[in-house]
């Protein structure tokens, strides 16, 4: 598999601190990645560089072949990237559905198709029934899923999901974890994810990156990241393997 | 055309709105003089209102100096008849592009430089001030000693030179408040009105959804002002005169922003219903308090004050919103 997004070795400082250390990888298309790590790892660091609201202090993002580090973010979701916000952020007074238009209507020029488009994610998403509702009236997890569907909505080749299941219960995880991989298979859309939930990572990436203090620390498949040593110290404690 | 016009709006609001319709173009037939002067200033206001709201109400962007297109319209207009003899339709040619241009100068500064929130609004007010001052101190225009159409004695409506009776400014009003209507209904159901409401609601979330915000809020303020400047052009035409203190003046500003704050903002009939609701009660108290024999020197703003104060904590979303939810006539997508 060819890789969608290369990242190479990109650094980010804020006033001295390292957020992101000379880190490069490569997300292949038609794959899910995740990106673990304990907080301030550099995850969110580095999820904002390729969603362009960071420019990299060093280092180049390309995106299918192209640079688009130091791209704006609007520009960046035209190229194909849809992202989602780790505190969501919907469009609080329009409706669910208006939602998801205002990004189904990036690609297309008529409401009128941009709302079919639109119909078609919610239902995907588990929104359609609540498509009529209020965003600010939408409960968290109908919110989580509100904001994957703005991001799906404008037709993106790679979504970034910024913890989408954090703060989830167990149930609803699963159903976000069951609703990506069947996008994942059945459109072959490539997802890069920041996740804390193990039990959602495990289930979904087919492959993780673990971020310590801005660096790689161990990159692979699941099953073998978690038996890492270095992983496991740094991150994972030893009762969440055993 | 007419079908996608009304789709979406309940059968007892279109009910309304023709009632309303049919009310208006009737009243010179009954209505005295007082009255139709009254129906100006509420057309005037709802118009103005409806220019105002794209801005705020649409694209989230407070602009407090929207004086400034009034005036940049109405001197633009002005100087060209009074100079040249450009009738006043040529003259919104003009008056129009020199309005869009200061919205755009205002939009590129604010927008470029990320200014915004209550500094662009400080902007806006800032310009707007800048503007009076300027046209103070403009010899063109007869600088602070105020410039003024010649008035004779007319015999009949001469709509071309915007020449006559305030019957005739009354339905060139009534005429624009209909069609302000419709494109801003136009507006708020096509892309452009999505891409505006999700920059008000989450500016960086709209970023992040594509939308080029910078282009967007750009478009938002250079109609609003195009717009606005064609109430300026009739305002030269139907005071014949103009100062710069009272065109340009903060004051002026802030009593464009009352009757859709109070009607609702955002909405399409906020800015007609608070026009109506404020200038309809303000003139009725005047003249009530006027027939009483008292002499209350600034009732008028005192009225404002309580009403703007009144919706503020009763009703902070406007009086339209509400209204609407109560008697079922809420449109789909407002």
């Amino acid at each position: 598999m060819s890789a969608l997004l290369a990242i190479d070795g990109v650094s980010k400082r804020f006033r001295g601190l390292v957020a992101v250390d000379r880190l490069s990888f490569e997300v292949p298309e038609g794959g899910i990645f995740a990106v673990i790590g304990p907080n301030g790892a550099g995850k969110t660091t580095l999820f904002n560089m390729i969603a362009g609201v960071f420019k990299p202090d060093g280092g180049t993002i390309a995106f299918a072949g192209e640079r688009i580090d130091g791209f704006t973010p609007d520009k960046i979701c035209r190229r194909g990237i849809g992202r989602t916000f780790q505190l969501v952020r919907p469009f609080q007074a329009l409706s669910v559905e208006d939602n998801v238009i205002v990004g189904a209507l990036l690609h297309r020029h008529r409401v009128d198709d941009a709302r079919v488009h639109a119909k078609d994610v919610l239902r995907r998403l588990d929104l359609y029934d609540k498509r009529a509702q209020r965003a600010s009236s939408l409960t968290l997890p109908d919110r989580k899923r509100l904001e994957v569907a703005r991001a799906l909505a404008t037709d993106p080749k790679l979504l970034l999901l910024d913890e989408v299941m954090a703060g989830l219960r167990p149930t609803e995880t699963d159903r976000i974890v069951a609703i990506l991989r069947d996008l994942n298979r059945e459109t072959g859309l490539t997802i890069l994810l920041i996740e804390h939930v193990m039990r959602a990572v495990m289930a979904l990436a087919g492959n993780i990156l673990v971020l310590h203090h801005g660096a790689a620390i161990a990159q692979g498949a699941p099953a073998q990241v978690v038996q890492d040593r270095a992983v496991i110290d740094s991150y994972l404690g030893v009762e969440d393997v055993a | 055309m007419i079908a996608q016009l009304i789709e979406g709006v309940p059968r007892r609001a279109l009910l309304l709105l023709g009632v309303l319709l049919a009310a208006l173009s009737l009243a010179p037939l009954i209505a005295g003089d007082y009255l139709i002067t009254v129906l100006i200033l509420i057309l005037y206001f709802a118009y103005i209102g409806q220019a105002w709201n794209i801005m705020m109400g649409f694209a989230g962007q407070l602009s407090l100096g929207h004086a400034l297109y009034v005036g940049l319209g109405a001197y633009t207009a002005a100087a060209l008849y009074v100079h040249f003899g450009i009738g006043p339709w040529f003259g919104l040619l003009v008056a129009v592009p020199v309005a869009a241009l200061a919205g755009a100068f205002i939009g590129f500064l604010a927008f470029r430089f990320r200014v915004a929130g209550v500094y662009f609004a400080i902007l806006t007010i800032a310009v707007a001030e800048f503007a009076r001052v300027g046209f103070d101190h403009l010899a063109w225009t007869n600088a602070s000693s105020g410039l003024f159409l010649p008035v004779s004695q007319y015999t009949h409506n001469d709509l071309w030179h915007l020449r006559g009776s305030p019957i005739m400014f009354y339905y060139i009003l009534l005429v624009a408040c209909v069609l302000a209507f419709i494109f801003c209904r136009a507006l708020l159901q096509s892309r452009l009105g999505y891409f505006w409401r999700a920059i008000r609601e989450d500016e960086e979330a709209a970023r992040a959804a594509g939308i080029d915000t910078f282009y967007y809020k750009m478009i938002a303020v250079v109609t609003s002002a195009a717009m606005t400047a064609f109430a300026g052009v009739i305002y030269a035409f139907y005071y014949n005169n103009l100062f710069p203190e009272q065109v340009f003046g903060i004051q002026r500003s802030i009593e464009i922003i009352l009757a859709p704050i109070v009607g609702g903002v955002g909405t399409l009939f906020g800015p007609i219903l608070g026009a109506f609701l404020l200038t309809g009660l303000a003139e009725t108290l005047t003249s009530a308090l006027a027939s009483l024999g008292i002499d209350l020197p600034g009732a008028k703003q005192v009225f404002y004050g309580i009403c703007l104060l009144l919706v503020i904590m009763a009703l902070p979303e406007g009086v339209w919103p509400w209204l609407s939810k109560r008697f079922g006539l809420k449109e789909r997508n407002e």
